[in-house]
């Protein structure tokens, strides 16, 4: 393809043909403002803000979507422009909900900061009609402010194309367009399956979580509680951008300090519970591989998934794994063996999770989720939320000391973290059930083939004289790739796993929203799983079957995996649904 | 603005089901299939409600939404069907200024139904138009081929009871 050189702002560029001119102009350090543009997701030219001037052009062009020529003239930042950026500005907030100060996204939306940076001074320069709208608060985990909404359309595209959900969309035409769902149905009652990736697409504060932190505090300040917290593996992968820290870092010490000074009585670990996972999971595989059982084998993990699959696969729930997710495993062992272990009322217990996921805020209310008789988990707060609740309690995240987790829920291995990353499931799971059929100790635990931000991984392993096929999906459009192939009968697989976020956890619905300018730039999912592939090797044990809490817990109480205990306490049920 | 109201229960025939997914499969093909789909869906079914849309959805994979969201935005689209007599009040800018609008707003209290939409027992559909070519006798309202001009509100009992 090669290069074309082109000015820009009368600097010279060299940009790789086929470069829009947005591309361009950041090789030159030149940052065009963008609020519609999503990188291969919503790439419309709508919003107007990346208006730019090229030498010859009739009118204004979008610089997320045009193209680089040779010899090409661009200007940027003329005064006439800037104007412009700010009309359209003053335009958007002729009909928007101007109240920042209580907003959720104040501070961290992309419409307040282009405002601020192209200095819009007057919010409501433009009066006349304005739409209002009802607060859309159908869907178990999160609410649709469209006061708020500037009708970028980035959730829609997100919710279609990188989903293949597609149950929100523009209705209607000219001023009266909202987004919303077909016939006026609330999310709640259509085919959503509660992934969140709306919210993280969202520019502005329309689409946000339904936030527990109150029913947290609450909780804590009982005395009749034993309030316990598990946060999820990708939670310590991504906390730290809520705090300035970049990209990247791994906050575990501080978030487990943090999760203490907010006043749970026990700061245990969701890790635990994946490794429990991979007990329950990789015996179930094996047992299926043994026994003429249903498969390929699904994960069950990630809720999003789970729900996709009973949509729109009804016909493929019997593969699904029956293990409950992380989430609802810990729950579960913590109001039947925890709670005996310490003499408790599971009554009286409280168990919060921290997830980087919406979709748990639903499925705590799933039915066959509730082992000790009483609900596994009560409360699931997200990243984002937990975020909120340090900064609400007056911790000072940065300054605090990096601090273990308790005993006994708190012990993970390698294999425990990883479960945050696409692939990290698999990976586990093969740990345990390689050592498990050959009975021979892993000369590498690094299964590096399933490892990867591609939406899609294939990889076959001889294990024990046989062939296990094995594939990895993230993202539902990617799962529904690998649905179709089994369905068809194309592909034989004997193992997949599918984490219904692209990325898988650490890119979830809950996770710290991520600029648009960033996003479009850099690969987050890939930054974000190094720190749980890092976690991972710096861990002397790294199998889940080495976990000595785990081995205690089939010792003292669960008997063997897949055992008749185990099933009752760790296994579930799904429904088959349709679509709507 | 498209109504998505069903005031009146859905009654496709198996004929209209057979000729609907005739149409789907002759054009599965096509890339741009939807338009023509819901053009002819609403040729055979006389409207696009729930059910047709529904249809057309599992038929041909096209999410449901996508579906809406495009016979919402092109107003040659109707969700509702049209009743036996239809009633088009012209909101053009002579009836408009010689009070059209308060006729519009008297027939959708008088109907129980707003713009767009059908009464439950099929008789009257209200819609608003533009220009008839009769406004010389501004307000104009036509009901089926009929025209009435010179409309006041207090009008409207007497014409509505015509219709039976």
């Amino acid at each position: 393809m090669g290069n074309v050189n082109l000015k820009i702002n009368g600097l010279d560029v060299s940009a790789p043909a086929g470069s829009t001119i947005l591309e361009a102009a950041r090789l030159a350090g030149i940052k065009i403002p963008t609020l519609c543009f999503l990188k291969d997701i919503n790439e419309i030219g709508a919003c107007r803000m990346c208006i730019v001037e090229v030498k010859g052009a009739r009118n204004l062009v979008a610089a997320c979507v045009h193209p680089v020529n040779e010899g090409m003239e661009v200007r940027t930042n003329t005064p006439e422009l800037l104007e412009a950026r700010k009309r359209t500005l003053k335009l958007i907030l002729s009909d928007h909900d101007k109240k920042c100060l209580s907003c959720v996204r104040s501070g961290n939306c992309e419409l307040q900061e282009l405002c601020q940076e192209l200095g819009v001074d007057d919010e409501n320069y433009f009066e006349g009609v304005k739409n209002e709208y009802e607060l859309d608060t159908s869907a178990p985990h999160m609410i649709r402010d469209n006061n708020k909404c500037i009708l970028c359309r980035r959730c829609s595209a997100v919710c279609e194309k990188s989903q293949a959900v597609a149950v929100i969309g523009p209705n209607n035409r000219g001023f009266a367009t909202f987004i919303g769902s077909a016939f006026d149905m609330g999310l709640g009652e259509t085919s959503c399956v509660n992934c969140g990736q709306c919210i993280a697409a969202c520019p502005t504060g329309a689409l946000y979580e339904k936030d527990f932190n109150d029913e947290v505090l609450k909780a804590i300040a009982d005395p009749e509680k034993h309030v316990v917290v598990q946060p999820a593996p990708s939670v310590r992968a991504a906390l730290g951008e809520e705090f300035g820290y970049p990209m990247g870092t791994d906050v575990e010490g501080k978030m487990a300090a943090a999760l203490r000074r907010i006043g749970f009585d026990k700061v245990f670990d969701t890790d635990f519970s994946a490794d429990l996972t991979i007990m329950e999971e990789a015996h179930e595989f094996l047992d299926r591989v043994k026994n003429g059982g249903v498969l390929p084998l699904m994960t069950s993990c990630s809720p999003g998934w789970v729900k996709y699959c009973e949509h729109y696969y009804p016909e493929l729930t019997e593969n699904l794994s029956s293990c409950k997710s992380p989430q609802q495993m810990f729950g579960a062992i913590t109001k039947t063996y925890y709670a005996e272990k310490m003499g408790i009322d599971p009554k009286n217990i409280v168990c919060v999770s921290v997830m980087p996921c919406t979709a748990k805020k639903f499925e705590l209310g799933r039915d066959d989720q509730n082992a000790g008789g009483v609900p596994d988990v009560d409360i699931s707060i997200t990243t984002r939320e937990l975020a909120r609740l340090i900064r609400k309690c007056g911790i000072d995240f940065r300054s605090l000391p990096d601090e273990g987790f308790d005993d006994p829920l708190g012990e993970s291995t390698g294999a425990g973290v990883i479960f945050g990353a696409t692939g990290g499931v698999m990976e586990a799971a093969l740990r345990t059930a390689v050592e498990t059929l050959t009975g021979k100790e892993l000369e590498n635990v690094e299964f590096t083939e399933v490892r990867g931000t591609d939406g899609i991984k294939e990889a076959t392993y001889h294990v024990a004289g046989m062939d296990v096929n094995v594939a990895v999906a993230s993202g539902l459009s990617n799962a529904r790739e690998v649905m179709e192939r089994v369905r068809s009968g194309e592909a034989n697989y004997h193992f997949i796993e599918i984490m219904g976020c692209p990325g898988g956890c650490v890119n979830g619905g809950g996770q710290p929203q991520v600029h648009a300018d960033v996003r479009n730039f850099t690969d987050v999912r890939a930054i974000r799983a190094k720190v749980l592939y890092d976690n991972d090797a710096a861990k002397t044990l790294r199998k889940s079957h080495e976990n000595p809490s785990i081995k205690k817990l089939y010792d003292e109480y669960l008997g063997e995996p897949g055992s008749e205990k185990a099933h009752h306490i760790l296994h579930t049920t799904y429904v088959k649904r349709t679509i709507n | 603005m498209a109504e998505k109201k069903q005031t009146v229960p859905f009654q496709g025939t198996e004929e209209q089901e057979a000729a609907l997914k005739k149409v789907i499969a002759d054009l599965q093909d096509d890339r741009g299939k939807l338009m023509p789909i819901l053009q002819k869906a609403q040729d055979i079914y006389g409207y696009l409600p729930m059910e047709v849309q529904k249809m057309i959805s599992d038929e041909t994979g096209i999410p449901l939404e996508k579906i809406y969201g495009v016979a919402t935005f092109y107003s040659q689209f109707s969700l509702n069907p049209k009743g036996r007599y239809r009633i088009s009040v012209c909101l053009g800018t002579a009836c408009y200024v010689k009070g059209s609008g308060d006729i519009y707003n008297a027939l959708m209290e008088k109907l129980g139904i707003v713009g767009g939409e059908c009464t439950p027992d099929g008789k009257f559909s209200l819609d608003a138009c533009r220009c008839v070519g009769a406004c010389g006798l501004a307000p104009v309202m036509m009901i089926n081929d009929e025209v009435y001009g010179r409309l006041t509100v207090d009008d409207l009992d007497d014409i509505l009871a015509k219709y039976e």
